[in-house]
Protein backbone atom coordinates (compact mmCIF):
# COMPACT_ATOMS: atom_id res chain seq x y z
CA UNK A 1 0.00 0.00 0.00
CA UNK A 2 1.36 3.62 -0.88
CA UNK A 3 1.67 5.64 1.82
CA UNK A 4 -1.19 8.20 -0.15
CA UNK A 5 -3.58 4.93 0.53
CA UNK A 6 -2.68 4.74 3.58
CA UNK A 7 -2.94 8.23 5.10
CA UNK A 8 -6.50 7.91 2.91
CA UNK A 9 -7.38 4.06 4.71
CA UNK A 10 -6.29 5.77 8.08
CA UNK A 11 -8.24 9.11 7.50
CA UNK A 12 -11.31 6.82 6.55
CA UNK A 13 -11.11 4.85 9.78
CA UNK A 14 -10.66 8.22 11.76
CA UNK A 15 -14.08 9.58 10.12
CA UNK A 16 -15.88 6.15 10.71
CA UNK A 17 -14.92 6.46 14.15
CA UNK A 18 -16.21 10.07 14.43
CA UNK A 19 -19.75 9.53 12.79
CA UNK A 20 -19.74 6.53 15.24
CA UNK A 21 -19.88 8.73 18.17
CA UNK A 22 -23.56 10.47 16.99
CA UNK A 23 -24.58 6.82 15.68
CA UNK A 24 -28.22 7.68 16.02
CA UNK A 25 -28.00 11.14 13.86
CA UNK A 26 -26.27 9.72 10.86
CA UNK A 27 -27.97 6.51 10.60
CA UNK A 28 -31.42 9.07 10.20
CA UNK A 29 -29.39 11.14 7.77
CA UNK A 30 -28.44 8.58 5.52
CA UNK A 31 -32.07 6.58 5.61
CA UNK A 32 -33.54 10.36 5.00
CA UNK A 33 -31.16 10.91 2.28
CA UNK A 34 -31.60 7.27 0.91
CA UNK A 35 -35.43 7.44 0.75
CA UNK A 36 -34.92 10.78 -1.47
CA UNK A 37 -32.58 9.39 -3.53
CA UNK A 38 -34.91 6.06 -4.36
CA UNK A 39 -37.86 8.56 -5.04
CA UNK A 40 -36.09 10.08 -7.77
CA UNK A 41 -34.30 6.68 -9.20
CA UNK A 42 -37.97 5.02 -9.13
CA UNK A 43 -39.74 8.15 -11.40
CA UNK A 44 -36.14 7.98 -13.21
CA UNK A 45 -36.28 4.71 -13.86
CA UNK A 46 -40.33 4.36 -14.42
CA UNK A 47 -40.72 7.03 -16.68
CA UNK A 48 -37.89 5.99 -18.78
CA UNK A 49 -39.12 2.34 -19.27
CA UNK A 50 -42.51 3.56 -20.22
CA UNK A 51 -41.64 6.23 -22.63
CA UNK A 52 -38.92 3.44 -23.87
CA UNK A 53 -41.81 0.63 -24.45
CA UNK A 54 -44.36 3.41 -25.38
CA UNK A 55 -42.04 5.00 -28.69
CA UNK A 56 -40.82 1.46 -29.64
CA UNK A 57 -44.07 -0.06 -29.75
CA UNK A 58 -46.36 2.93 -31.18
CA UNK A 59 -43.56 3.13 -34.36
CA UNK A 60 -45.97 0.59 -35.70
CA UNK A 61 -49.04 3.29 -35.17
CA UNK A 62 -51.20 4.17 -38.71
CA UNK A 63 -49.41 7.31 -40.12
CA UNK A 64 -52.39 9.23 -40.50
CA UNK A 65 -55.84 9.23 -39.22
CA UNK A 66 -58.46 11.76 -40.00
CA UNK A 67 -61.15 12.76 -37.95
CA UNK A 68 -64.40 14.43 -39.22
CA UNK A 69 -65.19 17.25 -36.49
CA UNK A 70 -68.49 18.93 -36.13
CA UNK A 71 -69.28 21.49 -33.70
CA UNK A 72 -65.33 21.04 -32.09
CA UNK A 73 -66.26 17.39 -31.56
CA UNK A 74 -65.32 14.06 -33.30
CA UNK A 75 -68.35 12.83 -35.68
CA UNK A 76 -68.72 10.01 -37.42
CA UNK A 77 -67.29 10.18 -40.89
CA UNK A 78 -68.09 8.68 -44.47
CA UNK A 79 -66.70 5.49 -45.49
CA UNK A 80 -66.17 7.67 -49.52
CA UNK A 81 -63.47 10.15 -47.41
CA UNK A 82 -60.74 6.86 -47.64
CA UNK A 83 -61.57 7.25 -51.62
CA UNK A 84 -60.61 10.75 -51.48
CA UNK A 85 -57.37 9.97 -49.21
CA UNK A 86 -56.49 6.91 -50.79
CA UNK A 87 -56.45 8.93 -54.24
CA UNK A 88 -53.94 11.73 -52.86
CA UNK A 89 -50.50 10.90 -54.54
CA UNK A 90 -48.02 9.38 -52.03
CA UNK A 91 -50.77 7.40 -50.01
CA UNK A 92 -50.56 3.50 -50.79
CA UNK A 93 -53.65 2.73 -48.57
CA UNK A 94 -56.85 4.40 -47.19
CA UNK A 95 -59.45 2.67 -45.07
CA UNK A 96 -62.01 3.35 -42.80
CA UNK A 97 -62.33 2.35 -39.35
CA UNK A 98 -65.16 1.48 -36.51
CA UNK A 99 -64.04 1.72 -33.05
CA UNK A 100 -65.65 3.88 -29.94
CA UNK A 101 -65.69 3.62 -26.50
CA UNK A 102 -68.15 1.46 -24.04
CA UNK A 103 -68.90 2.14 -20.69
CA UNK A 104 -69.95 -0.84 -18.51
CA UNK A 105 -72.88 0.14 -16.45
CA UNK A 106 -71.92 -3.25 -13.48
CA UNK A 107 -68.18 -2.29 -12.74
CA UNK A 108 -67.93 1.49 -14.04
CA UNK A 109 -65.14 0.42 -16.22
CA UNK A 110 -64.94 1.68 -20.20
CA UNK A 111 -63.30 -0.01 -22.88
CA UNK A 112 -62.35 0.15 -26.25
CA UNK A 113 -64.75 -1.65 -28.20
CA UNK A 114 -62.76 -1.68 -32.13
CA UNK A 115 -63.39 -3.72 -35.89
CA UNK A 116 -60.00 -5.12 -36.45
CA UNK A 117 -58.86 -4.02 -40.36
CA UNK A 118 -57.23 -7.49 -40.35
CA UNK A 119 -59.60 -10.09 -41.35
CA UNK A 120 -57.60 -13.13 -39.50
CA UNK A 121 -57.80 -11.07 -36.44
CA UNK A 122 -61.80 -10.43 -36.92
CA UNK A 123 -63.84 -12.01 -34.64
CA UNK A 124 -66.79 -14.48 -35.95
CA UNK A 125 -70.20 -12.75 -35.28
CA UNK A 126 -71.88 -13.18 -31.88
CA UNK A 127 -67.55 -13.31 -30.29
CA UNK A 128 -65.61 -11.05 -29.12
CA UNK A 129 -61.48 -10.88 -28.72
CA UNK A 130 -60.42 -9.16 -25.09
CA UNK A 131 -57.65 -7.18 -23.18
CA UNK A 132 -56.69 -8.89 -20.15
CA UNK A 133 -58.32 -6.57 -17.95
CA UNK A 134 -61.69 -7.12 -18.68
CA UNK A 135 -62.21 -10.35 -17.40
CA UNK A 136 -60.34 -8.97 -13.77
CA UNK A 137 -62.78 -6.12 -14.25
CA UNK A 138 -65.50 -8.28 -14.63
CA UNK A 139 -64.50 -10.84 -12.03
CA UNK A 140 -64.30 -13.45 -14.41
CA UNK A 141 -62.51 -16.43 -13.35
CA UNK A 142 -62.87 -19.12 -15.48
CA UNK A 143 -61.89 -19.42 -19.04
CA UNK A 144 -64.12 -19.13 -21.75
CA UNK A 145 -66.78 -17.78 -19.46
CA UNK A 146 -69.43 -15.15 -21.76
CA UNK A 147 -69.62 -11.33 -21.59
CA UNK A 148 -72.50 -9.94 -21.14
CA UNK A 149 -72.93 -6.38 -22.14
CA UNK A 150 -76.24 -3.87 -21.51
CA UNK A 151 -76.94 -0.49 -23.05
CA UNK A 152 -79.65 0.28 -20.89
CA UNK A 153 -81.60 -1.18 -18.17
CA UNK A 154 -83.35 -4.54 -19.12
CA UNK A 155 -81.19 -4.67 -22.02
CA UNK A 156 -78.50 -7.64 -22.03
CA UNK A 157 -76.20 -9.06 -24.87
CA UNK A 158 -74.35 -11.97 -24.96
CA UNK A 159 -70.84 -12.27 -26.24
CA UNK A 160 -68.28 -15.58 -26.32
CA UNK A 161 -65.32 -14.62 -25.39
CA UNK A 162 -63.06 -16.51 -28.83
CA UNK A 163 -59.40 -14.94 -27.56
CA UNK A 164 -57.88 -13.02 -24.48
CA UNK A 165 -54.64 -10.55 -25.19
CA UNK A 166 -52.01 -12.15 -22.80
CA UNK A 167 -50.07 -9.85 -20.39
CA UNK A 168 -47.57 -9.06 -22.77
CA UNK A 169 -49.15 -7.15 -24.30
CA UNK A 170 -51.46 -5.49 -21.15
CA UNK A 171 -49.96 -2.18 -22.05
CA UNK A 172 -51.83 -1.41 -25.53
CA UNK A 173 -54.58 -4.07 -25.18
CA UNK A 174 -55.41 -4.33 -21.49
CA UNK A 175 -59.31 -2.83 -22.25
CA UNK A 176 -59.51 -3.81 -25.95
CA UNK A 177 -62.67 -5.36 -27.12
CA UNK A 178 -62.74 -6.70 -30.72
CA UNK A 179 -65.75 -7.34 -32.25
CA UNK A 180 -67.17 -8.35 -35.75
CA UNK A 181 -68.40 -5.52 -37.70
CA UNK A 182 -72.17 -6.81 -37.89
CA UNK A 183 -72.26 -7.00 -34.06
CA UNK A 184 -70.78 -3.76 -33.85
CA UNK A 185 -73.01 -2.01 -36.12
CA UNK A 186 -75.92 -3.68 -34.57
CA UNK A 187 -74.63 -3.26 -31.08
CA UNK A 188 -74.20 0.52 -31.29
CA UNK A 189 -76.97 1.42 -33.60
CA UNK A 190 -74.11 2.40 -36.47
CA UNK A 191 -75.82 3.02 -39.93
CA UNK A 192 -74.08 1.31 -42.88
CA UNK A 193 -71.29 3.24 -44.75
CA UNK A 194 -70.26 5.54 -41.47
CA UNK A 195 -67.14 5.07 -39.53
CA UNK A 196 -65.28 6.43 -36.57
CA UNK A 197 -62.69 7.63 -38.84
CA UNK A 198 -59.65 7.05 -41.22
CA UNK A 199 -56.34 5.15 -41.51
CA UNK A 200 -53.74 6.23 -44.52
CA UNK A 201 -50.47 4.79 -44.92
CA UNK A 202 -48.08 6.66 -47.09
CA UNK A 203 -45.21 4.74 -48.86
CA UNK A 204 -42.49 7.16 -47.84
CA UNK A 205 -42.50 8.53 -44.47
CA UNK A 206 -41.22 12.22 -45.67
CA UNK A 207 -43.81 13.08 -47.66
CA UNK A 208 -46.51 12.92 -44.80
CA UNK A 209 -46.48 16.44 -44.54
CA UNK A 210 -46.98 17.15 -47.98
CA UNK A 211 -50.09 14.54 -48.00
CA UNK A 212 -51.71 16.03 -45.05
CA UNK A 213 -51.27 19.60 -46.47
CA UNK A 214 -52.69 18.29 -49.32
CA UNK A 215 -55.72 16.40 -47.48
CA UNK A 216 -56.83 19.48 -45.88
CA UNK A 217 -56.77 21.84 -48.54
CA UNK A 218 -59.55 19.00 -50.36
CA UNK A 219 -61.18 17.83 -47.14
CA UNK A 220 -60.89 21.27 -44.75
CA UNK A 221 -63.54 20.36 -42.18
CA UNK A 222 -61.35 17.07 -41.10
CA UNK A 223 -58.87 17.07 -38.46
CA UNK A 224 -54.88 14.78 -39.48
CA UNK A 225 -53.73 13.40 -36.83
CA UNK A 226 -50.05 11.70 -37.94
CA UNK A 227 -47.23 9.61 -36.15
CA UNK A 228 -45.71 12.27 -34.98
CA UNK A 229 -47.80 14.17 -33.28
CA UNK A 230 -49.22 10.59 -31.49
CA UNK A 231 -45.27 10.44 -30.44
CA UNK A 232 -44.64 14.32 -29.61
CA UNK A 233 -48.10 13.29 -27.47
CA UNK A 234 -46.41 11.26 -25.32
CA UNK A 235 -42.89 12.07 -25.12
CA UNK A 236 -44.98 15.18 -23.78
CA UNK A 237 -47.00 12.68 -21.52
CA UNK A 238 -43.67 11.37 -19.75
CA UNK A 239 -41.73 14.30 -19.49
CA UNK A 240 -44.71 15.90 -17.87
CA UNK A 241 -45.46 13.00 -15.82
CA UNK A 242 -42.02 12.38 -14.97
CA UNK A 243 -41.56 16.28 -13.68
CA UNK A 244 -45.03 15.59 -11.70
CA UNK A 245 -43.62 13.21 -9.84
CA UNK A 246 -40.15 14.81 -9.04
CA UNK A 247 -42.57 17.60 -8.16
CA UNK A 248 -44.13 15.38 -5.49
CA UNK A 249 -40.70 14.81 -4.39
CA UNK A 250 -40.01 17.91 -4.23
CA UNK A 251 -41.51 18.80 -0.78
CA UNK A 252 -39.31 15.96 0.91
CA UNK A 253 -35.96 17.43 -1.25
CA UNK A 254 -36.59 20.43 -0.05
CA UNK A 255 -37.02 18.87 3.64
CA UNK A 256 -33.64 17.02 3.46
CA UNK A 257 -31.94 19.88 2.11
CA UNK A 258 -32.97 22.19 5.47
CA UNK A 259 -31.82 19.03 7.37
CA UNK A 260 -28.52 18.34 5.19
CA UNK A 261 -27.97 22.44 5.66
CA UNK A 262 -28.70 22.32 9.06
CA UNK A 263 -26.21 19.60 9.84
CA UNK A 264 -23.41 20.45 7.44
CA UNK A 265 -23.58 24.18 7.67
CA UNK A 266 -24.31 24.82 10.91
CA UNK A 267 -21.83 23.20 12.90
CA UNK A 268 -22.34 22.14 16.19
CA UNK A 269 -20.40 23.33 18.70
CA UNK A 270 -19.03 19.67 19.72
CA UNK A 271 -17.78 19.02 16.32
CA UNK A 272 -16.07 22.81 16.22
CA UNK A 273 -14.49 22.07 19.58
CA UNK A 274 -13.48 18.26 17.72
CA UNK A 275 -11.59 20.38 14.84
CA UNK A 276 -10.71 22.68 17.36
CA UNK A 277 -8.68 20.18 19.14
CA UNK A 278 -7.72 18.27 15.66
CA UNK A 279 -5.88 21.32 15.11
CA UNK A 280 -4.15 21.55 18.01
CA UNK A 281 -2.65 18.30 17.87
CA UNK A 282 -0.91 19.00 14.77
CA UNK A 283 -3.59 18.24 11.96
CA UNK A 284 -3.36 21.02 8.96
CA UNK A 285 -6.50 22.33 7.04
CA UNK A 286 -6.09 19.96 4.43
CA UNK A 287 -6.22 16.83 6.78
CA UNK A 288 -9.38 18.10 8.56
CA UNK A 289 -10.80 18.80 4.77
CA UNK A 290 -9.66 15.51 3.74
CA UNK A 291 -11.72 14.17 6.46
CA UNK A 292 -14.66 15.95 6.26
CA UNK A 293 -14.29 14.57 2.34
CA UNK A 294 -14.64 11.31 3.30
CA UNK A 295 -17.63 11.99 5.53
CA UNK A 296 -19.48 13.41 3.15
CA UNK A 297 -18.30 11.04 0.52
CA UNK A 298 -19.31 8.00 2.85
CA UNK A 299 -22.71 9.39 3.51
CA UNK A 300 -24.16 10.14 0.09
CA UNK A 301 -22.42 7.07 -1.64
CA UNK A 302 -24.00 4.64 0.52
CA UNK A 303 -27.43 6.92 0.24
CA UNK A 304 -27.00 6.99 -3.32
CA UNK A 305 -26.31 3.33 -3.61
CA UNK A 306 -29.11 2.22 -1.25
CA UNK A 307 -31.97 4.83 -2.92
CA UNK A 308 -30.52 3.26 -6.96
CA UNK A 309 -30.69 -0.06 -6.10
CA UNK A 310 -34.02 -0.37 -4.14
CA UNK A 311 -35.37 2.11 -6.95
CA UNK A 312 -34.64 -0.41 -9.48
CA UNK A 313 -35.88 -3.51 -7.81
CA UNK A 314 -38.93 -1.42 -7.05
CA UNK A 315 -40.14 -0.57 -10.38
CA UNK A 316 -38.65 -3.67 -11.95
CA UNK A 317 -38.36 -6.51 -9.90
CA UNK A 318 -41.80 -5.43 -7.82
CA UNK A 319 -43.54 -3.54 -10.74
CA UNK A 320 -43.80 0.11 -9.12
CA UNK A 321 -46.35 -0.74 -6.47
CA UNK A 322 -45.66 2.82 -4.92
CA UNK A 323 -46.32 4.69 -8.04
CA UNK A 324 -49.32 2.71 -9.04
CA UNK A 325 -51.97 4.18 -6.82
CA UNK A 326 -50.65 8.01 -8.42
CA UNK A 327 -51.47 6.88 -11.84
CA UNK A 328 -54.37 4.41 -11.52
CA UNK A 329 -56.52 7.75 -11.14
CA UNK A 330 -60.18 6.74 -10.79
CA UNK A 331 -60.06 4.50 -13.92
CA UNK A 332 -61.26 0.59 -13.11
CA UNK A 333 -59.01 -1.18 -15.83
CA UNK A 334 -55.48 -0.37 -15.35
CA UNK A 335 -52.96 -2.61 -17.43
CA UNK A 336 -51.43 -5.41 -15.39
CA UNK A 337 -48.37 -4.89 -17.98
CA UNK A 338 -44.29 -5.92 -17.67
CA UNK A 339 -42.71 -3.10 -17.19
CA UNK A 340 -39.03 -3.37 -20.02
CA UNK A 341 -36.05 -2.99 -18.21
CA UNK A 342 -34.49 -0.22 -19.70
CA UNK A 343 -31.66 2.04 -18.16
CA UNK A 344 -30.60 5.75 -19.78
CA UNK A 345 -27.14 5.54 -18.23
CA UNK A 346 -26.86 9.47 -19.00
CA UNK A 347 -29.88 9.86 -16.19
CA UNK A 348 -28.19 7.57 -13.94
CA UNK A 349 -25.23 9.27 -13.95
CA UNK A 350 -27.23 13.35 -13.66
CA UNK A 351 -28.84 11.62 -10.93
CA UNK A 352 -25.40 10.31 -9.28
CA UNK A 353 -24.10 14.25 -9.64
CA UNK A 354 -27.17 15.69 -8.51
CA UNK A 355 -27.68 13.81 -5.12
CA UNK A 356 -23.55 12.90 -4.04
CA UNK A 357 -22.04 16.33 -5.32
CA UNK A 358 -24.32 19.03 -3.30
CA UNK A 359 -23.94 17.08 0.21
CA UNK A 360 -20.25 16.68 -0.42
CA UNK A 361 -20.06 20.94 -1.22
CA UNK A 362 -22.89 21.42 1.58
CA UNK A 363 -20.46 19.71 4.26
CA UNK A 364 -17.26 20.68 3.01
CA UNK A 365 -17.20 24.64 2.40
CA UNK A 366 -18.36 25.46 6.05
CA UNK A 367 -15.27 22.93 7.76
CA UNK A 368 -12.84 24.95 5.28
CA UNK A 369 -13.82 28.11 7.20
CA UNK A 370 -13.50 26.36 11.04
CA UNK A 371 -10.43 24.61 10.23
CA UNK A 372 -8.69 27.97 8.59
CA UNK A 373 -9.53 29.51 11.55
CA UNK A 374 -7.13 29.46 14.94
CA UNK A 375 -7.39 26.27 16.77
CA UNK A 376 -7.63 28.48 20.01
CA UNK A 377 -10.40 30.81 19.19
CA UNK A 378 -12.56 27.75 17.75
CA UNK A 379 -11.70 25.82 21.28
CA UNK A 380 -12.84 28.48 23.17
CA UNK B 1 -10.43 -6.05 11.34
CA UNK B 2 -10.47 -2.07 11.33
CA UNK B 3 -14.08 -0.22 10.96
CA UNK B 4 -12.96 0.68 7.79
CA UNK B 5 -13.05 -2.44 5.99
CA UNK B 6 -16.64 -3.31 7.24
CA UNK B 7 -18.14 -0.04 5.50
CA UNK B 8 -15.61 -0.72 2.40
CA UNK B 9 -16.88 -4.67 1.69
CA UNK B 10 -20.63 -3.07 2.50
CA UNK B 11 -20.03 -0.38 -0.64
CA UNK B 12 -18.86 -3.24 -2.57
CA UNK B 13 -21.39 -5.79 -1.99
CA UNK B 14 -23.87 -1.96 -2.50
CA UNK B 15 -21.81 -1.38 -5.99
CA UNK B 16 -21.69 -5.18 -6.98
CA UNK B 17 -25.79 -5.21 -6.25
CA UNK B 18 -25.99 -2.21 -8.81
CA UNK B 19 -24.12 -3.51 -11.58
CA UNK B 20 -26.00 -6.46 -11.28
CA UNK B 21 -29.49 -4.82 -11.82
CA UNK B 22 -27.55 -2.51 -14.42
CA UNK B 23 -26.59 -5.34 -15.87
CA UNK B 24 -30.54 -6.93 -15.62
CA UNK B 25 -31.46 -5.47 -18.57
CA UNK B 26 -28.76 -6.27 -20.85
CA UNK B 27 -29.63 -10.01 -19.83
CA UNK B 28 -33.15 -9.69 -20.56
CA UNK B 29 -33.07 -7.92 -23.48
CA UNK B 30 -33.78 -10.96 -25.87
CA UNK B 31 -37.17 -11.91 -24.14
CA UNK B 32 -38.21 -8.19 -23.46
CA UNK B 33 -37.15 -7.31 -27.33
CA UNK B 34 -38.91 -10.53 -28.67
CA UNK B 35 -42.09 -9.19 -26.62
CA UNK B 36 -42.14 -5.52 -27.84
CA UNK B 37 -41.73 -7.07 -31.34
CA UNK B 38 -45.19 -9.05 -30.99
CA UNK B 39 -46.69 -5.92 -29.11
CA UNK B 40 -45.59 -3.88 -32.06
CA UNK B 41 -46.88 -6.57 -34.53
CA UNK B 42 -50.20 -6.22 -32.70
CA UNK B 43 -50.76 -2.03 -32.26
CA UNK B 44 -49.62 -2.18 -36.30
CA UNK B 45 -52.63 -5.09 -37.06
CA UNK B 46 -54.95 -3.07 -35.33
CA UNK B 47 -53.74 0.56 -35.82
CA UNK B 48 -53.60 1.34 -31.95
CA UNK B 49 -52.56 4.82 -31.47
CA UNK B 50 -52.58 4.77 -27.86
CA UNK B 51 -51.34 2.77 -24.91
CA UNK B 52 -54.00 2.02 -21.83
CA UNK B 53 -52.69 3.50 -19.11
CA UNK B 54 -56.16 6.00 -18.10
CA UNK B 55 -59.20 4.37 -19.32
CA UNK B 56 -61.63 6.85 -17.33
CA UNK B 57 -62.23 9.26 -20.12
CA UNK B 58 -61.76 9.40 -24.07
CA UNK B 59 -59.59 12.13 -23.99
CA UNK B 60 -57.12 10.51 -21.35
CA UNK B 61 -57.67 6.85 -23.30
CA UNK B 62 -56.70 8.55 -26.77
CA UNK B 63 -55.30 11.78 -26.08
CA UNK B 64 -53.37 11.64 -29.84
CA UNK B 65 -57.11 11.42 -31.05
CA UNK B 66 -59.13 13.45 -28.75
CA UNK B 67 -60.18 16.25 -29.36
CA UNK B 68 -58.69 18.69 -27.44
CA UNK B 69 -59.44 21.92 -29.19
CA UNK B 70 -62.75 21.54 -27.11
CA UNK B 71 -62.49 23.03 -24.22
CA UNK B 72 -65.03 21.69 -21.89
CA UNK B 73 -65.21 17.35 -22.43
CA UNK B 74 -68.22 16.68 -21.45
CA UNK B 75 -70.83 19.49 -21.33
CA UNK B 76 -70.63 23.17 -21.30
CA UNK B 77 -68.66 24.52 -17.57
CA UNK B 78 -67.82 20.63 -17.05
CA UNK B 79 -63.92 21.30 -15.76
CA UNK B 80 -61.74 17.94 -15.73
CA UNK B 81 -63.15 15.80 -13.81
CA UNK B 82 -60.89 12.90 -13.65
CA UNK B 83 -57.44 13.00 -11.66
CA UNK B 84 -55.89 11.37 -14.84
CA UNK B 85 -56.12 14.89 -16.64
CA UNK B 86 -53.56 16.30 -14.15
CA UNK B 87 -51.21 13.99 -15.91
CA UNK B 88 -51.89 14.36 -19.59
CA UNK B 89 -50.70 17.59 -20.54
CA UNK B 90 -52.76 20.43 -22.65
CA UNK B 91 -51.28 20.01 -26.19
CA UNK B 92 -48.87 22.95 -27.21
CA UNK B 93 -49.50 23.17 -31.34
CA UNK B 94 -53.18 21.73 -32.98
CA UNK B 95 -50.80 19.28 -35.04
CA UNK B 96 -49.84 19.49 -38.55
CA UNK B 97 -53.56 19.29 -39.68
CA UNK B 98 -55.67 22.18 -39.56
CA UNK B 99 -59.38 23.31 -39.09
CA UNK B 100 -60.83 25.35 -41.38
CA UNK B 101 -58.15 28.31 -40.59
CA UNK B 102 -54.84 27.88 -42.53
CA UNK B 103 -51.72 29.93 -41.62
CA UNK B 104 -50.83 32.21 -45.21
CA UNK B 105 -47.23 29.79 -44.83
CA UNK B 106 -48.98 26.72 -44.73
CA UNK B 107 -51.23 27.26 -48.04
Amino acid sequence: MTPFLRRQRALADFTLAALARRKGKNIALIAVYSVVVFVLASAMFFAASLRFETTTVLEGAPEITVQKITLGRQDLIDGSVADEIAAIRGVTEAHPRLWGYYYDRINGANYTVMVPDDPEMMPDPGQIAIGEGIPRARGLEWAGAPVFLSRYEGDLKKFDVAKTFSRDSALMTSDLMLMNEADFRDFFDIPKGRYTDVVARVRNPNEVATIVQKGSNALPQMRFVTRADIARTYQKLFDWREGLLTALAFAGILAFVIFAAEKASGLSAEEAREIGILKAVGWNTRDVIAMKMWEGGLISLAAFLIGTVAGFAHVFFFGAPLFAPILKGWAVIYPDFPLSPHVDGLQLLTLALLTTLPYIAATVVPIWRTASADPDAVMR
Amino acid sequence: MRRSSYVFAALGCLTLLLAVELYYPVFARPHRDGRLLEERTLVARLGLTDPALFTEARYTRNPSLADLNTPFQDHPGSFDHFPSGTFVPSPATPGQGWLLFQPEAAK
